[in-house]
């Protein structure tokens, strides 16, 4: 199968076979970052550009590792989104950084939508990054990476994500990613984390954690923002990591051999217990950054027309 | 200078008629109405007369914006007096009613005097400034409404930044009632509104677009009911865009309570679904709506809950809209598709075409006391005539607004205005008209 897009904008406009390939395509890249010279010339001579408005130190790492493992000369820039009020626009820099003939460029942005008006203004490629609340495409496909490695597939099975879902992009990523893979999706959060019509996405939610992980097979904690408490959606870390952190008694809600995942950076104890999280038995989280590069390798090679 | 018009169907509702009638204009006013009317001026003096057929036309008395954003002073990047005055007659509009959110703001006599000393210079549409509840409208001290309503202000606002303050609200009703000044609502609480993009709804969700409740509007127009209620005073609601705000003018009408309600175009025509492309042409606020609020918008209309359709032209440059979604200005540059959009309500059959003209023209006249729309003999000749059948394809590069910012570019229409007269002069006619 060729791979016919010119970006990954987000996990709701692909197809259960382009996840596939990715995933496929991603599968046979684990090796190489187990070599002892970790290193491919297959993107050699073409250029990626990490354009991150917003501080990241594990996505821009593994996207850097990702390019540089295939060979391609990997730039970052963090910008500033103060160029709002003045200096640069997007759009500007946009057509600078497309003037200097980079071929993939990987944005994160506060501002969701932003590398979908990037993508409509300049040829390259444009992986989405993380756009606001938006979309974390790249998390959600080495996320379905991992589940489908550690439980060997992934319809089926029973997906429980928990916290903040009105504020995150990892949360609708992989609903999309999830439930179009044929897996069942259940959410939950405080009422005031979960966004209006969030059960139109097919998906069941509820406001107690409890009612969402019993017989999961995978029970995937998001990161709470510590500035929502200002915002009154919360009263304190207190009370919410009383109700919805993951602790070794109800754990056992959940199916024996569930896995238990997370995004990073945790908030030890506010989302997990330190002995869940170390737990290696249950606990991918670790794989999910190994994964990462994986997945992010597999993207730059099939949008540079890898598997033409 | 006269002008004749003849053989259109000639539509005023203040007058509730609907006929082919011929009109005669006669020093700024109107002079005659009738049939035949060419026979009986021909004998005498037709060579001083501009006699214009517009058969198969429909005339009414100028359409009346009440709702418009003319960025001068301050803002003129965006759009100045004369080109907003310019694109209103282009749209059919003789009158319009210009927002006080300006830079400064119209909140004293010495802005209302520029602007329409802008307006008279531009002489095109009549233009009528409205001035500012507070100073600044920073929503803590009132404006000096007597002196306002003096320079020229027909009505009071802080469209835009809403009076948060209830007493605030409620002092502004007491004193400009006792002046017959409207006050015209921007009703949103801003507090549920704060961060705000779209619409909140299934649609800011996945597009993970911070959403602003249906309720952050209609909160603001139940309290002002019940404080134009208490104080006795009319109230009018700008650009409703909700199903609940629908309802809840509705049943203070049937009580009896004074208020009066407008809509724009764009709250019965789109729906929130289309934002999928992040487009900022899309961005305005109220925010586009669910399919179930465009449809008791368009209830509203048609059972007379909704008085007026105002185009709350809001005109941008592309450098506040070529941005992210959430740093790109609100508001969309409506003067030039008002009456085409508004004409797609009676090919709906949501409203008759009478019916229609009202919520263009009388009623706006009514609500800001203009002594406006109707075709009365002795009247002043305000007249728009428009092609109801005309079919064109709306291009912002043509518009004459400096605000291209339309989410209607590319659309096909049907029926265009066609000649704009203005206190009996030809303000604008389309080029294909031989006149």
């Amino acid at each position: 199968m060729k791979f016919e897009r010119k970006d990954i904008l987000g996990i709701s406009e692909l197809s259960v076979n382009e996840i596939n390939l990715i995933l496929e395509t991603a599968e046979s890249f684990l090796e190489i970052s187990t070599r002892e010279i970790k290193k491919v010339p297959t993107l050699r001579g073409k250029t990626v550009i990490n354009l991150f408005f917003e501080a990241s130190t594990r996505t821009r790492t593994s996207f850097e590792i990702a390019g540089k493992r295939l060979s391609a000369d990997t730039i970052n820039i963090s910008a500033s989104t103060s160029s709002v009020v003045k200096g640069e626009t997007l759009i500007d820099t946009a057509r600078n950084l497309e003037a200097m003939n980079p071929d993939v460029i990987v944005i994160r942005h506060s501002a969701a939508g932003a590398p979908h008006l990037l993508a409509t203004l300049v040829k390259q490629s444009i992986i989405n990054a993380g756009d606001g609340a938006h979309e974390h495409p790249t998390q959600a496909l080495l996320d379905m990476m991992t589940i489908k490695e550690k439980k060997g597939k992934i319809a089926g099975l029973k997906i429980a994500i928990i916290g903040d879902i009105t504020h995150s992009r990892v949360a609708r990523s992989n609903i999309y990613g999830l439930t179009k893979m044929g897996a069942e999706v259940v959410l939950a959060g405080p009422s005031t984390m979960l966004p209006r019509d969030i059960e139109q996405m097919g998906v069941k939610a509820y406001t107690k954690l409890e009612d969402a992980i019993p017989d999961a097979d995978v029970v995937m904690m998001l990161r709470i923002q510590l500035e929502r408490q200002k915002q009154n959606i919360f009263p304190s870390l207190r009370e919410y990591s009383q109700r919805y952190c993951l602790h070794s008694r109800n754990i056992t809600l959940a199916r024996k051999d569930a896995i238990v995942m997370h995004p990073g950076p945790i908030n030890r104890g506010v989302e997990i217990s330190p002995d869940i999280a170390d737990d290696s038995s249950r606990s991918v989280i670790l794989d999910q950054v190994n994964k990462g590069v994986a997945v992010r390798m597999a993207l730059l090679y099939l949008l540079t027309g890898g598997n033409e | 200078m006269k002008i004749l018009l003849t053989g259109a169907r000639v539509i005023d509702p203040a007058r509730k008629t609907d006929t082919t009638a011929d009109i005669l204009l006669e020093d700024g006013k109107i002079a005659k109405t009738g049939t035949d009317l060419l026979s009986s001026v021909k004998s005498k003096e037709a060579v001083k007369i501009k006699i214009i057929d517009l058969d198969g036309m429909v005339l009414t008395p100028g359409l009346i914006d009440m709702h418009t954003h003319l960025r001068e002073p301050g803002l003129e990047y965006k759009e100045t007096i004369a080109s907003g005055a310019r694109a209103a007659v282009t749209g059919g509009f003789t009158s319009i009613a210009c927002m006080p959110n300006t830079d400064p703001v119209n909140d004293n006599r010495s802005i209302t005097e520029f602007i329409k000393r802008k307006a008279s210079e531009a002489a095109l549409a009549n233009v009528y400034p409205i001035g500012a509840i507070s100073r600044g409208s920073s929503g803590i001290q009132m404006t000096e409404f007597w002196d306002l309503k003096e320079a020229g202000a027909v009505a009071l606002s802080d469209d835009g930044k809403p009076v948060m303050d209830a007493a605030l609200m409620r002092h502004a009703l007491e004193y400009a009632h006792s002046l017959s000044l409207p006050v015209i609502a921007h009703s949103e609480d801003t507090n549920l509104s704060a961060g705000g993009q779209m619409n909140e709804g299934y649609y800011s969700t996945i597009l993970g677009l911070r959403g602003i409740p249906s309720i952050a509007e209609e909160v603001m127009i139940a309290r002002d009911i019940l404080i134009a209620e208490f104080t006795k005073t009319h109230l009018h609601i700008a650009h409703v865009s909700t199903a609940g705000s629908v309802r809840l003018i509705r049943n203070a009408k049937e009580r009896g309570i004074q208020i009066t309600a407008e809509t724009a175009p764009h709250y019965f025509t789109l729906t929130d679904e289309v934002l999928q492309t992040y487009s900022t042409s899309l961005k305005v606020n109220p925010p586009l709506r669910s399919a179930a609020d465009l449809k008791a918008i368009r209830e509203g209309l048609a059972d007379g809950t909704l008085d007026a359709i105002a185009t709350d032209h809001a005109p941008h440059a592309r450098t506040d809209k070529e941005l992210e979604f959430e740093y790109a200005a609100s508001g969309i540059s409506g003067l030039e598709t008002s009456l085409s959009l508004s004409l797609r309500l009676v090919q709906d059959g949501v409203l008759s075409l009478p019916d229609l003209i009202a919520k263009m023209s009388l009623n706006p006249a009514q609500i800001l006391h203009l002594p406006k729309g109707t075709l009365a003999a002795g009247a002043d000749a305000d007249i728009t005539v428009f092609d109801p059948r005309l079919k064109w394809t709306v291009d912002v590069g043509a518009f004459c607004s400096k605000g291209k910012n339309s989410p209607f570019h590319g659309w096909e229409m049907q029926g265009k205005a066609l000649l704009t007269i203005v206190g009996g002069e030809i303000k604008y006619s389309l080029p294909s008209l031989k006149i």
